[in-house]
């Protein structure tokens, strides 16, 4: 178990806008550079470093860039959105273990600026792709679109409740100055009279389209207390891959609401003091409204089908039964695969969000529901 | 939308491997043929060389009824591929099959074999409406499997 051995002690991020001008490796050098300035750590003390798969900068562009000495562990996590978490799991159990000291995570993207990754499909189709964009089904909101109509219908969620979600993100953004939705409030009505991406899904369903890098640093509890900031305890991580939900492209055969999540959570909670009664506040990844009500029932705060109803009667407020996306998640702040979300998990437990929940001591931070995923649960 | 985009001109199409050869062969004969354990007989989806129940490698084929039930759909509004931005909004429909109600396969509902995915009106598509599956070459070697709706 990782049970508090590792803590979290230097965020950054830099700007989050739909076009940067910086490439995507001097945008990842400059988010680590300023949160290892954030931790008081030299960056010639980094020793081991995790990123997603489909982070384009290499482990030896990032420490020629920054001066790194000697790299003793280094990883990369899989599945796009699912990854985030996990890379800091994977460093925390690196630091736990005495395979590093100084770990660094980050994520770089230019989501806004650069290509779709679902735009540049081959013509010819290798993968499992090939029974789903012949019918054009050709975006990951198409295919989670499949499964929110179907969510519906079973469970009786309607668009209401998908408002809620990203109204909630939209009011947290309002009061983060970082925030891509920072100045643009967004109404019900509004909601409701968006053009349609995929029905039943419409625009505010969707998450941004962001350029902008995230990293964090991570050593030992021991190292953590002569560190800067409060530190941050990495309490519990996990990674996940359910039984009969392999991905998106299997997403329709077995039992389609059993994601990913699911495993993630089971493995989670087990490596937890806490519960899911204990956790005020939750960064629930959020590239589409749906996934965060199967990413509720997976973590066990509500029943299976009770995620709709969860989002009721102001729960994802502040001081509501589970305060969500606190600094406007990548509906409303920035969609850089989910980094974002480990960001502001230690922001909530150093105190310091833009909409802290008082007297927050604990944070579950999610990664993708829909694909191979991980979570963590941070403490103060 | 960025401008330095690219995205596909043409018609996505499958490539068919050693696996998964007989259900794209199939379609072009008009069949839906689905993979079976040739062990335990259990029926799986997409294609793969081990049944994840039993584990055998050995497989069979075996020609379904091409009947099923509307489990889920959608209506996917541009920016999509290029192909596809001038059909929009069109249908895209899951289906459970009557043999396995566990696999569903992604198609399109139209109102005859030939005709257009946007000749439905979404509006009027419904879970749980039977469907029979409905055979379209689009090129010499690809067929691809849509549906119309069964009385």
């Amino acid at each position: 178990m990782i049970k508090d051995k590792a803590a979290i002690v230097g965020i950054a991020e830099t700007a989050f806008a739909r076009r940067l001008e910086a490439s995507e490796c001097e945008l990842a050098s400059m988010a680590i550079l300023a949160a290892l300035e954030d931790a008081g750590i030299a960056p010639s003390e980094v020793d081991a470093l995790s990123s997603y798969t489909m982070e384009r900068t290499e482990e030896i562009e990032i420490a020629g860039n920054l001066g790194f000495g000697d790299i003793r562990f280094f990883s990369q996590v899989g599945y796009g959105g699912g990854a985030g978490c996990g890379t800091v799991l994977h460093l925390a159990m690196a630091v736990a273990s005495g395979q590093a000291e100084v770990a660094v995570a980050w994520r770089s993207r230019k989501r806004g600026s650069g290509p779709r990754v679902w735009a540049t499909s081959a013509e010819r189709l290798y993968d499992g792709y090939k029974y789903t964009r012949p019918y054009g089904l050709v975006r990951p909101a198409d295919e989670l679109a499949v499964l929110t109509r179907r969510y519906m219908h079973e469970f009786g969620a309607t668009r209401e409740h998908l408002a809620n979600v990203a109204l909630t993100c939209r009011r947290m953004a309002n009061n983060n100055p970082r925030a891509a939705m920072y100045p643009k409030p967004l109404t019900r009505e509004q909601y409701m009279a968006a053009r349609w991406i995929a029905e039943p899904l419409c625009l505010y369903d969707n998450c941004l389209e962001t350029d902008g890098a995230l990293a964090c640093v991570i050593v030992s509890a021991e190292r953590a207390r002569d560190c800067r900031h409060r530190p941050v305890y990495i309490h519990a991580g996990a990674q996940g891959i359910s039984a009969p939900h392999p991905g998106f492209m299997n997403d329709y055969c077995g039992t389609p609401f059993r994601t990913p999540s699911y495993a993630a959570a089971k493995a989670l909670w087990r490596g937890s003091d806490f519960k899911p009664d204990d956790i005020k506040v939750a960064q629930i990844y959020d590239a589409f409204t749906t996934m965060v009500l199967l990413s509720f029932e997976a973590y066990g705060f509500c029943g299976r089908g009770e995620g709709a109803a969860f989002t009721e009667n102001g729960a994802l407020d502040p001081g509501g039964r589970l305060a969500l996306n606190t600094s406007g998640g990548s509906l409303s702040e920035a969609y850089v695969h989910g980094f974002n979300l480990i960001n502001e998990g230690v922001r909530q437990m150093r105190g310091s969000s833009a909409n802290q929940v008082p007297g927050a001591d604990v944070c579950l931070v999610t990664s993708c529901d829909d694909v191979p995923t991980s979570a963590l649960i941070l403490r103060n | 939308m960025a401008g330095d985009e690219k995205m596909i001109a043409s018609w996505p199409l499958p490539t068919t491997n050693d696996h998964d050869a007989p259900f794209w062969q199939g379609a072009r004969r008009g069949v839906v043929v689905m993979e079976a354990c040739g062990s335990c007989g259990k029926l799986r989806f997409p294609p793969r060389p081990m049944c994840p129940s039993c584990h055998s490698r050995q497989q069979q084929w075996r020609e379904l009824s091409g009947r099923g039930r509307i489990w889920s759909f959608i209506v996917p509004h541009p920016p999509l591929f290029p192909v596809f931005n001038p059909l929009a909004p069109y249908n895209v429909i899951v289906v459970e099959l009557e043999e396995e109600p566990a696999i569903r396969l992604v198609g399109n509902l139209v109102s005859e074999p030939a005709g257009p995915i946007n000749g439905v009106s979404a509006e009027t598509i419904r879970i749980g409406e039977p469907v029979q599956a409905v055979f379209v070459p689009v090129t010499d070697d690809v067929t691809l499997i849509r549906w119309i709706r069964r009385r």
